[in-house]
Formats: C-alpha cells, structure tokens, sequence
C-alpha cells in the first residue's frame, strides 16, 4: 500500500513538473533554436565574401585601396560594450528595480543608435556604391542585413521599455527582456566576425 | 491506477474538438489548434497537389508527340518551373507539415505545439505563397522560366523589363515560404524536446517523431542558406547588384552551392516524414514490433547529418574540381547506409508477421518498394561518371519523380489512409482505397519506369519537343502520367464520402498502441483527458507491454486474446 502510494506521489510531481516548466522555457529555448537558425543566413554571407575576395583579381573598386578601420573600430567598441549594458539592465529587472532597467535599456538604446548613425555617417562618405563590383555588393549587403538587425533590437528594446510601464507587466517573468537581450547579444557576435572579416582582414 | 487530471476546462473537456466535421466553419478560421491547423496544412496543399498535377499533366499532353504543338516552348518553360516549385513548395511541404502537426503532439502525449499562434501564422502564410506563385501568371511575360532551382544567369535574364516580373514573385513566394519553414521548424523542435509526456524518453518517442524532429533540424540549418542566395539574387534581379553575374565578375556557381546546400537536404526533409510513417504503419498491419527501433530512430538524425555534406553531387557537371566530386561521391553514397538500415528494419518487421492487406498497408509497402528502386538509381546518380553521362537527361527527372512520387506520395497516402479514422472518427471504403492505390502504383510505375531508358538513351530534360526515336517510351509515360491524374479521383472521393458518411468506427480501429490512439477519434480540444505517463516504448506487439500508466490502452484490451497469444510464441 505504501509503495503504490509512493508511486502515485512520483506520477502526480513528474506530470505537474512537466505541466510546469511549459511555457517560460519553452519560449527561451525556441528563441535560442530561432537564433542558430537565424545565424546561418549570416554564415552563407560570410561564406560568399571569403569565396568573392579569395577568387576576384581585382577586389577594390577602382580608386578604393582600402577601408578606413578608426571609426568603425569605435563603433565596434560602442556595440560590443552595449551587450554588456543590457545585461545589467537585464540584472535590475531581475531585482525588481525598475527604475534601473529603464535607465540602463535606454543607455543601450542610445549606444545602439549612435552605432547605426556612426555606420550611415560611414556609408555616406564611401567613394563606392552597391553597384561597384563583388565588394561594394558584399560590403553593403552584409553592413546592410546587419543594420538592420541592430535596427530590430533597438525597436525590441524600446519595445520592451514601454511595456515597463504597465504596471505589475514584469512580476510574473520577463521573456520578451529575455529574448531582446539575447538577440542583441546575438547581433553583436555577428559584428565581432563580419568587423573582422571586412575591415581586418584587407 | 493513479488518475491524474489535466486543468482543462470543464466546458470543453470531452467534447469533440471544435473542427469536427459537424462544424466545418471551423477549418476556414484563424484556430490555434493543432489538428484543425495540421488539416487546413493537409487541405489546402493537396489543392496545390491538383494544380501541379494538372500543369505536368498539359506537359505530358505535349510531350506525347515528338513536335512542339500543344505549348510553345516559353509556356513549357513556364509549366515546369510552376509545376515544380507548386508540387514542393505548395504540397509536397505543407501536406508534411501538416501531417506532422496533427500527429506529433499527439503522438508525444501534448496538449498543442509549443507555439500554437505561431503555427497558425506558419499555416496562413501557405495560401499567401499559392497567391504569389499563380499570381504570376498574369504578370507581364508570365511566371519564371528558369526551373525551380532558378540559376542565374537564367533566372537573372528580364526581357519584359518590368521590375513587377514573374521571377521576382517567385522569389518572393519561396521566401515567404522560407519563413513559414523555418518559423514551424523552430516550433516543431521546441515541441519535440520539451513537450513530450511524462516518461517518454527519446527512446520510448514514436519513429515518426523522431523523422519529424530530423526534417525540422534540416529546415533550421538548411533554409536560411537558401534564403541568403535567394536575397542576393533578388537583389541581383532588381537593384543592379552583381553576386551572380557573370559579366559583371558575378559567380553564378555559388548560388548553387547556396541552393543544393538547402535543396538536397531538401528531400529528406520530405521523404523522412514519410519513412516516420512507414514505420509507424508496418507495425501495427503486421501485428509486430519495429525491428531496430532505437537504429531506426537514430539512423534518422544520421540522415540529417550526412545530407548536409553531400549537396555538391549536383553539380558534378559544373566544372567542379575532380577532388570535390570525389570527396561527394563518397559522401552521397553514404547517405545509402541509413537509408538502407531503415528498409532493411521495415523487411525484418513484417516478416512472419500477421500482415493485413488494409490501405494504408499497401500504399506503405508501395511505397517502400518504389524508395529502393529510386534509391539504387540514386547510387547511380551519385556516382560521378554516370552522373556526367545522364546529366540533365530523363534518368534525372525518372529518378526523382520515383522518390517524390513513388516513395514520398505514396507515404503521403499511406499516412492519410492510417490516421483518417483518428482525425474524422469514421473509417475510408477499403474498396475505393484499394483501387486507388492499384492506379497509383501502376501509374508512378508506367510514367516513372519509361523515363529511365529515356535518360539512357539521351533526351535531355526541360525540352518541349524531342527526336523521333525517344517517341515510344514517351507515348507511356504520357498515359501512366492521366492515370496517375485520374488516381486521384477515388481518392477525392473516398475522402470526401467517407468523411460525410463514412462508417463510425472507436477510437482505435487498427488497434494500435501509440499514445495518439488512446484519445477520442476525433481528438477532444486538448488531447488527451489525462496527460498520460508513458512506461514503455510504442511497438510493444505481440508483447503485451502496456504504453501508459495512467490511461487503460484499448489496444491491449479489445485486442483478441488468442491472437496475442500466436504472437508471443
């Protein structure tokens, strides 16, 4: 009797458990799934410049020697530091300190933004165009498609700044913080491998 | 034993679901449930499925004589890049999906997919593909021309000068399908490994789970490649960019390795569903347990593995290094090892068994019939001085039509005919079951067999008119091409007959032991009353395991004795 009884206990936890751990994990586990899936898009691009510089003669447009590394390396800095700042934004959440969040998410938000200004003040100054052979292709294909994602955590993050703002939103878990955080994250690898690719690697 | 009860709400439970056939409404909305999504999946593509089927159907009607008379040459361009790019992307895909969602939360013992407002957006953005894909045929200069794999400089080429062109909707539609893809990839994998029941461990998950959970895994590493060439070859088409323009320095070879590095994957992403459901199939008509289920399941995510190093045996013909076709040759023939593991698992599992000759039963075995011949053509083809001599020819288009017709369709069937008595609650007319099956085995057969010569001989593919002496073998496999369009007739209307009034039939007709048989047919709106605690694996035949703790299984019990009993000697 007493082992049935044991038994039963163990059915109903494991079942309840397993109810449990639905929908939060879930969640985070399919971002993450969404995510790899995602980089690969990323990968082909790579792989399509590393295959364009290897076998074109005449990579740089005429006129073009190089690209200028200081500003972009700056922006680099900007990004890849704002990952650390939405973490801690990511921390206040955690400790239910709203106020930080808010202050950090902007301060990520700004850095974000002054990254995408810094490239379009770039871009504005090129002596080459999409149209100029495999490199001005590539170069803005692959700066383009990431401006764009760095465009979409921005728009996540303001996003998930304004739901702040709903009073008791965050108490009962914060996915949406959770997923924006890490697809900046994400973003952010991504332009530590393309910063390399394109501007390190003249 | 312990009873353990789900929150569903009072009001629903026990209830038919809401897509019951006593209201069809249901299938025309925006439902978040998985069967009702699964069959609008299923429904909607086997509309496409006609749709293709008659477009290759007008190129038979061409093809029967030797000259261009029934089409021009464009429009037959244009009928084989729509048939293919329909009969994949608008059937071939969404009914697996479909199948796949109505099963496998079933199967794993969950209440819905992980995701269910997702899938529904996966599902409606189908019918948005269809629109986009036929909508080109009233652009100016009509659909694409330039095959399904749309390689440039073809694809690249815009006589009309109109930026609104049939390529750019096609290109569109296989991205909008793309996402669809990769959006369901993503909620099938999160289901599989985080919604399975209580004490389903992944050797205890049914081997259609697991052929589902490598198709996805195919989906998320395979399609975004596809979609990178595909951005860069519409920014090719419209803003004057030149990735894969050759005069202008471009590589159009790398957009091939972009596309067969998604597109070979491709077809297992097709046919492993339709291997899942064989295997679930075979057990249950001959009363047996899955021989090798663990390898079977394993070999499973082999596949997945090996098909993503093999994509460059399609392009042995272009201008490939001798050491890279080697290298893929090598790998290609690999994929054989699996493959071969999971036929040789189906053989072993009805033989000595108590087999019944039902529908399902018979398009399973079809099926695997057809899938060792085409997978011996496919050893053929991955041999690379064969493959140079047969490039581009018939043998090609007889090989692949033998896995996507022969092997994948007939799975297709096969799978509808099993689990029709699970989604509706009524049972097909084996009668009108059997003959189709007979039409469609003699039709794959009378159209697929004759092509082989015909690629030996030379003809060469995407050609509207041929030399006099390849007219024979195209006179047949004309006619087996309207059979096989008039094989899909009994089914329609066995489907649609039997769906109205079919005879009522329990909740497991073939007594079946997997979990999805121990619900109500059709399935209550979250599944199953009690989430049930899985003790052993699926294919316990003729060995009288019980499946579930919790829930009494109908197969062990209405199962007759006697029979069990011969079994188990």
């Amino acid at each position: 009797m007493t082992a049935e009884r044991a038994i039963a206990q163990d059915v109903e936890t494991n079942v309840r458990q397993h109810q449990e751990h639905d929908a939060a994990g879930n969640s985070k586990f399919g971002f993450i799934v969404f995510l790899l899936s995602e980089s690969v898009i990323f990968l082909s691009f790579f792989t399509g410049y590393i295959v364009y510089k290897t076998t074109t003669l005449d990579w740089y447009p005429p006129g073009v020697t190089g690209l200028e590394t200081r500003e972009p390396f700056i922006n680099t800095i900007v990004l890849v530091s704002s990952s650390f700042v939405i973490y801690v934004a990511e921390r206040y959440l955690h400790d239910k300190k709203l106020w930080g969040f808010r202050l950090f998410l902007l301060i990520t938000m700004a850095m974000g933004s002054y990254f995408l200004f810094g490239q379009a003040v770039e871009w504005r100054s090129l002596p080459f165009s999409y149209q100029s052979g495999l490199f001005g292709g590539t170069f803005f294909l692959l700066t383009g498609f990431h401006g764009l994602h760095v465009l979409t955590g921005i728009l996540l993050q303001t996003l998930m700044l304004g739901r702040s703002f709903i009073p008791g939103n965050y108490d009962n878990g914060y996915f949406g913080v959770e997923a924006t955080s890490l697809f900046w994250h994400f973003v952010d690898v991504i332009w530590i491998v393309l910063y390399t690719l394109i501007y390190v690697w003249q | 034993m312990t009873n353990i009860s789900i929150e569903a709400p009072e009001a629903v439970r026990g209830q038919p679901y809401p897509g019951a056939p006593d209201n069809w409404k249901r299938f025309f909305t925006f439902s978040t449930d998985h069967k009702v999504i699964g069959i609008q999946y299923i429904v909607t593509s086997f509309f496409f499925f006609l749709i293709g089927g008659t477009l290759s159907m007008v190129m038979r009607g061409e093809l029967i004589t030797p000259d261009a008379d029934l089409v021009d040459r464009t429009v037959y361009n244009a009928l084989f890049t729509m048939h293919g790019s329909i009969m994949l992307f608008m059937w071939t895909f969404p009914v697996l999906v479909g199948l796949g969602n109505y099963l496998v939360p079933l199967m794993i013992g969950a209440r819905d997919m992980a995701f269910p407002r997702l899938n529904a957006v996966s599902f409606w953005m189908v019918p948005v593909v269809g629109i986009l894909m036929l909508a080109s045929f009233l652009v100016p200069g009509g659909p694409s021309q330039s095959g399904w794999w749309a390689y440039p400089p073809v694809s690249l080429q815009n006589p009309t000068g109109n930026l609104l062109n049939g390529q750019v909707l096609w290109i569109l539609a296989v991205a909008i399908s793309g996402v669809s893809s990769i959006m369901g990839g993503v909620n099938f994998v999160t289901t599989i490994f985080k919604m399975r029941s209580p004490g389903m461990t992944w050797f205890r998950t049914p081997a259609f789970v697991w052929s589902v959970l490598a198709a996805q895994l195919i989906q998320l590493y395979g399609l975004p490649a596809l979609t990178g060439g595909a951005i860069m070859l519409l920014l090719d088409l419209t803003i004057g960019t030149s990735f894969f323009t050759p005069e202008r320095g471009g590589n159009p070879i790398l957009y091939q390795h972009f596309f067969w590095f998604y597109s070979h994957p491709a077809v297992y992403v097709m046919i492993l569903p339709a291997f899942g459901m064989f295997s679930e199939i075979l057990p249950v008509h001959a009363r047996k347990p899955l021989f090798g289920y663990r390898v079977i399941a394993a070999s499973s995510i082999l596949i997945t593995v090996v098909s993503g190093l093999v994509w460059v045996h399609h392009m042995f013909a272009s201008a490939t290094p001798s050491w890279m076709r080697i290298l893929f040759m090598v790998t290609s023939m690999l994929v054989a090892i699996p493959s071969g593991i999971k036929v040789f698992g189906w053989v072993a599992t009805i033989w000595g068994g108590k087999i019944r000759f039902t529908t399902p039963m018979l398009f399973a075995l079809g099926g695997i019939s057809n899938w060792l011949f085409a997978g011996i053509t496919g050893i053929f083809l991955a041999s690379v001085p064969i493959d140079i001599h047969v490039n581009n020819t018939y043998f090609v288009v007889g090989h692949f039509h033998y896995v996507l017709y022969g092997a994948i369709v007939m799975g297709i069937y096969a799978g509808i005919y099993h689990w029709f008595p699970k989604m509706t609650g009524r049972m097909y007319y084996e009668g009108l079951g059997k003959l189709h099956f007979a039409l469609t085995y003699l039709g794959t057969a009378l159209t697929f067999l004759p092509m082989h010569p015909l690629g030996l001989m030379g003809m060469p593919r995407r050609v509207a008119s041929y030399d006099l002496e390849f007219a024979y073998w195209n006179v047949i496999a004309s006619i087996g091409g309207f059979l096989l369009g008039l094989s899909t007739l009994p089914f329609i209307l066995n489907m649609v007959s039997s769906w109205i009034r079919g005879e009522k039939v329990g909740n497991n007709p073939w007594r079946a032991y997997g979990l999805e048989w121990l619900t109500s047919s059709p399935p209550t709106v979250e599944n199953f009353e009690e989430t049930p605690l899985v003790v052993s694996g699926p294919y316990g035949y003729g060995r009288n395991q019980p499946l579930v703790g919790n829930i009494p299984n109908p197969g062990l019990t209405e199962f007759p004795e006697s029979l069990t009993q011969q079994q188990t000697s």
